[in-house]
C-alpha cells in the first residue's frame, strides 16, 4: 500500500479513537454541542437575540473545539521516535504533517458539520443562517486543523505545550473567526471568500512551519 | 542484500558549550561491524543519531549508501495497539518481508496480541530490534542493544547481527557492554574526547 495512505490510516485511527486516557474525535463534538446547548441558558430565550448571535456563537465553539486534541497532534510522535524513524525512511516531515492536518480535518472538521445541525436548531437560527453556517465551517475548519497541527508542531517538547499550544492558537485564528463570522451577514459572500482564502494560505504554510519545527527539535 | 558502505570522516559533536567528541573517522563495508564503546555521556548516542542524519556534527561528513535502520531507547510502536499491528504498521511501510523471521528469532511470537505499553523493558527492547531486522535495511545502528535483555535474548540478538554482517549487512554498535560477535571492531571514543588545555 502506499506510504502516504498508511500514515492517513494511522493518523485517522489514532485521531478518531482517541490514545490511553485521552478522548477521541468525540469530545471536541462534546464541547461543541455543549457551548450551543449552554449559551441559551446563559444569555436568556429571546428568539431574536438568539438567532442574531447564535451564529457567531457556533463560530467560536468550533473554534475552541479544535484546540482540544492539540496535544495529541504531534508531540506523542516526537517523544516515541516515530518522526526520526520516517525521516530515515527518506520520508519528509512536510508531507507527514500534510497528511496529518487531512486526518485531523477528517477527524472534527465532517462531524463539526453534523453538530452544527443540532446546534442551530438550539439556537434558533433560520434555513439561510445555517446554510452560511455549514458553508463557513466547510472553507474555514481546513484552515482551523492546518493552524492546529502547526501550533502542535512548534509547541512540541516544551514543558505545558498543550496549554500554550491554546494560546497560540486563538490569536492565529482569528482572522479566521472574523471572516467566518463576517460571513454570516447579509451579503457576507465576500466574507466567506476571503475565509476561504485565509484557510488556504494556513494550508500552504503549515507544513512547512511545522517541519521546521521538527526538525528544530532535533538539535 | 542491496549495496552498503557505511564511512565517517573527521565527524565532531557539539551539544551546547561541550564537544564530545572529534576526529571521529571510520569505514565499514558489507559484512563489517564496529562497536562504539565507552562510558554514559561520552557521546555515542550523539554519533549514532549524527550517522543516522538525525543531528547535524560539528564538523565533519558521513557518507553512506544503502538503507538504514535505528533502534534507540525510543519504541517508534503505538503504544495502545497489540504489538502485531504496531509492528504491521512498519512492515507494512517498509514492505518487508522479514517481520515474521525477526519475530520468532525473538521470542516475540506469544506477545503479538498484547497491547504494546504493557510490554515489559526487554519485551519492549527486543520489540524494536524486531522492527529493526523487519525492515530490511543493510545498515543498522544499534544503540545499546542489549539493555534490559536477559541472557538468552542477548545471545539471539547477538545472533542476529552475526547472521545480518555474513549476509553483508552492516551494524553499527554503541554499548557499554560486551558484544559477542566474531570479526567486530571496537572504537573507544573516550579518546576523542578533546583535552582541556
Amino acid at each position: 500500500m502506499n506510504r502516504l495512505a498508511l500514515l492517513l490510516r494511522r493518523d485517522l485511527g489514532h485521531l478518531l479513537r482517541g490514545g490511553q486516557g485521552r478522548g477521541g474525535a468525540t469530545l471536541p463534538l462534546l464541547f461543541f454541542l455543549s457551548v450551543a446547548m449552554l449559551f441559551p441558558f446563559a444569555v436568556g430565550s429571546d428568539a431574536q437575540l438568539l438567532a442574531r448571535t447564535g451564529a457567531g456563537v457556533i463560530w467560536v465553539a468550533a473554534l475552541l473545539a479544535a484546540i482540544l486534541p492539540l496535544d495529541r497532534l504531534v508531540e506523542p510522535d516526537i517523544e516515541s521516535g516515530f518522526f526520526d524513524q520516517w525521516a530515515l525512511r527518506g520520508m519528509a516531515e512536510e508531507a507527514v504533517l500534510a497528511v496529518r492536518i487531512l486526518a485531523h480535518w477528517l477527524s472534527f472538521g465532517p462531524p463539526l458539520m453534523l453538530a452544527a445541525l443540532p446546534a442551530a436548531a438550539l439556537l434558533g437560527l433560520d434555513g439561510a443562517q445555517l446554510r452560511a453556517v455549514e458553508l463557513g465551517l466547510l472553507a474555514g475548519t481546513p484552515g482551523l486543523a492546518a493552524i492546529g497541527v502547526t501550533i502542535a508542531a512548534l509547541t512540541a517538547g516544551l514543558r505545558s505545550g498543550a496549554a500554550l499550544g491554546g494560546l497560540l492558537t486563538i490569536p492565529l485564528a482569528v482572522p479566521l473567526l472574523i471572516f467566518g463570522a463576517g460571513s454570516l451577514r447579509p451579503g457576507g459572500e465576500n466574507g466567506l471568500a476571503l475565509l476561504a482564502a485565509a484557510s488556504l494560505a494556513a494550508l500552504a504554510i503549515a507544513p512547512f512551519a511545522g517541519g521546521a519545527a521538527i526538525r528544530a527539535l532535533r538539535e | 542484500m542491496q549495496p552498503c558502505f557505511l564511512a565517517a570522516t573527521d565527524l565532531a559533536c557539539r551539544r551546547g558549550d561541550r564537544v564530545l567528541f572529534r576526529a571521529v573517522s571510520f569505514a565499514l563495508g558489507p559484512g563489517a561491524a564496529l562497536h562504539l564503546a565507552g562510558p554514559n555521556g561520552v557521546g555515542k548516542s550523539s554519533l549514532i543519531r549524527i550517522v543516522a542524519g538525525l543531528l547535524r556534527p560539528f564538523a565533519g561528513a558521513v557518507e553512506r549508501t544503502g538503507g538504514l535502520a535505528l533502534a534507540d531507547e525510543r519504541l517508534a510502536l503505538d503504544a495502545g495497539l497489540p504489538l502485531s499491528k504496531a509492528l504491521g504498521f512498519w512492515t507494512r511501510f517498509d514492505a518487508s518481508a522479514e517481520a515474521d523471521h525477526a519475530i520468532r528469532v525473538l521470542g516475540l511470537a506469544d506477545l503479538l496480541d498484547v497491547p504494546v505499553r504493557y510490554l515489559s523493558t526487554g519485551q519492549r527492547k527486543r520489540a524494536v530490534l524486531a522492527r529493526t531486522v523487519a525492515s530490511g535495511a543493510p545498515v543498522w545502528l544499534l544503540d545499546e542493544p542489549l539493555n534490559g535483555l536477559d541472557t538468552a535474548s542477548g545471545a539471539a540478538v547477538e545472533a542476529l547481527v552475526a547472521a545480518h554482517c555474513t549476509g553483508g549487512g552492516i551494524a553499527l554498535i554503541a554499548s557499554h557492554q560486551p558484544f559477542a560477535l566474531s570479526g567486530l571492531e571496537r572504537l573507544e571514543l573516550a579518546q576523542f574526547v578533546p583535552e582541556f588545555v
